[in-house]
């Protein structure tokens, strides 16, 4: 049961992007598509997941003054991975992404779990944390992609819908990404207010 | 001629907060007031240059030579942290009234992303010693323009009557994205 809660709280009660309004970088830098938001996203599903494994298993280990810094060394080793893993595999997505990728190292969504749950619970109940959170990530970037690619340029994945002269530019331009999260936000407090 | 267009360039064609997406969670965490605003400006232009001046000689003198370039992540991090920190003891010491004026957000900067960015950035641009520094220099009071101007408007929106839907940080964004789209229009200025 409480397992179940674990991975549930990070998707909508606790979704770190929308209602706790945390790791909103790389959300807004690289999600002028659907398929670079949902490169970001594995990409910090690995590191967060990893790293909530690792520091909840190291926990009992570790001195209480200096947890940040090993925190942050831990987080720094599943970053370089994926850096370097991403560049030799995905080359496009890596260019795409850019200074992005090593920046998930201080990403405030990976350094918080570890910090406020990882630190404090077991292994399994962790691993979920980071499974539940990664998940609520996605679905908000995801969504923010997909919105941002249908009005900018008229498709969903590169599946072209209707001509692109007929999209907004403006949508996958920085601009767009400020409009679209804050409508987004407006229509969660929308909603919220109805069923509640 | 180059160090003017670098400079230009960082500072408004790709302005850290409005165009490249960087060190938005203060962003919007401390420009509800106008005071606390021009604390993190001066607090992020001090941090940003030292740490980029150290971060630059740290990867050309140590990690390239002994091709080490897969450390540069965890390096620079712990630099960062530790520098704000050595910074911090500095300033309390040695000139207490902008220990003052910008005390608690020294800290917080160690999470700031633009720090750890402009470290890489100018890695990855190439830059040499002397262009590298003008960039964090361009890059920091980028950002200070970017958020003590977005301060001014949110004073202002604290007392605007706004769909309740809209209100606290959805109203925020719209704002950001109305002067992101006034920052487009300096692309293309200077040729570059």
């Amino acid at each position: 049961m409480s397992l179940w809660r674990d991975f549930n709280a990070g998707i909508a009660i606790e979704n770190p992007v929308l209602r706790l309004m945390i790791g909103l970088c790389p959300v807004l830098a690289v999600s002028n598509n659907a398929i670079n938001a949902l490169g970001m996203s594995c990409a910090v599903a690995f590191v967060l997941i990893c790293s909530n494994m690792v520091v909840a298993m190291i926990r009992k280990l570790v001195p209480d003054e200096v947890r940040i810094p090993i925190f942050i060394i831990v987080i720094s080793t599943f970053v370089t991975i994926i850096d370097y893993v991403m560049n030799a595999y995905f080359p496009a997505l890596y260019q795409a992404l850019g200074v992005f990728v090593p920046l998930i190292v201080v990403n405030c969504i990976i350094l918080g779990r570890a910090e406020a749950f990882a630190y404090r619970q077991p292994v399994l109940n962790s691993i979920l944390d980071g499974v539940g959170m990664s998940l609520g990530f996605t679905l908000a970037l995801v969504s923010i992609g997909v919105v941002r690619e249908l009005l900018g340029v008229g498709a969903i994945f590169g599946l072209q819908l209707f001509e692109p002269t007929l999209a907004a530019i403006i949508m996958i331009l920085p601009p767009g990404a400020f409009l679209t999260i804050g409508c987004l936000m407006a229509a969660l407090n929308k909603l919220e207010n109805k069923v509640l | 001629m180059e160090l003017f267009g670098i400079f230009f360039s960082a500072l408004l064609i790709n302005n850290i907060l409005l165009i490249r997406f960087l060190a938005l969670c203060s962003f919007f965490g401390v420009s509800t007031k106008i005071d606390t605003a021009v604390g993190m400006s001066f607090a992020v232009v001090f941090v940003m240059t030292i740490s980029s001046a150290v971060s630059w000689i740290i990867y050309h003198f140590i990690l390239s030579p002994f091709h080490l370039e897969f450390l540069r992540t965890a390096s620079f991090i712990l630099t960062i942290a530790a520098l704000v920190q050595l910074e911090e003891l500095y300033l309390r010491k040695m000139i207490p009234a902008l220990y003052r004026a910008m005390g608690i957000y020294l800290p917080l900067i160690t999470t700031n992303c633009a720090i750890l960015a402009v470290a890489f950035l100018a890695i990855d641009y190439r830059f040499g010693f002397l262009s590298a520094m003008v960039y964090s220099l361009g890059v920091s009071i980028g950002y200070s323009l970017a958020i003590v101007l977005f301060a001014y408007v949110r004073e202002r929106l604290a007392l605007a009557p706004i769909p309740k839907w809209f209100q606290g940080y959805p109203i925020a964004f719209i704002t950001a994205a109305l002067m992101s789209l006034a920052f487009l229009g300096f692309t293309g200025m200077f040729g570059l």
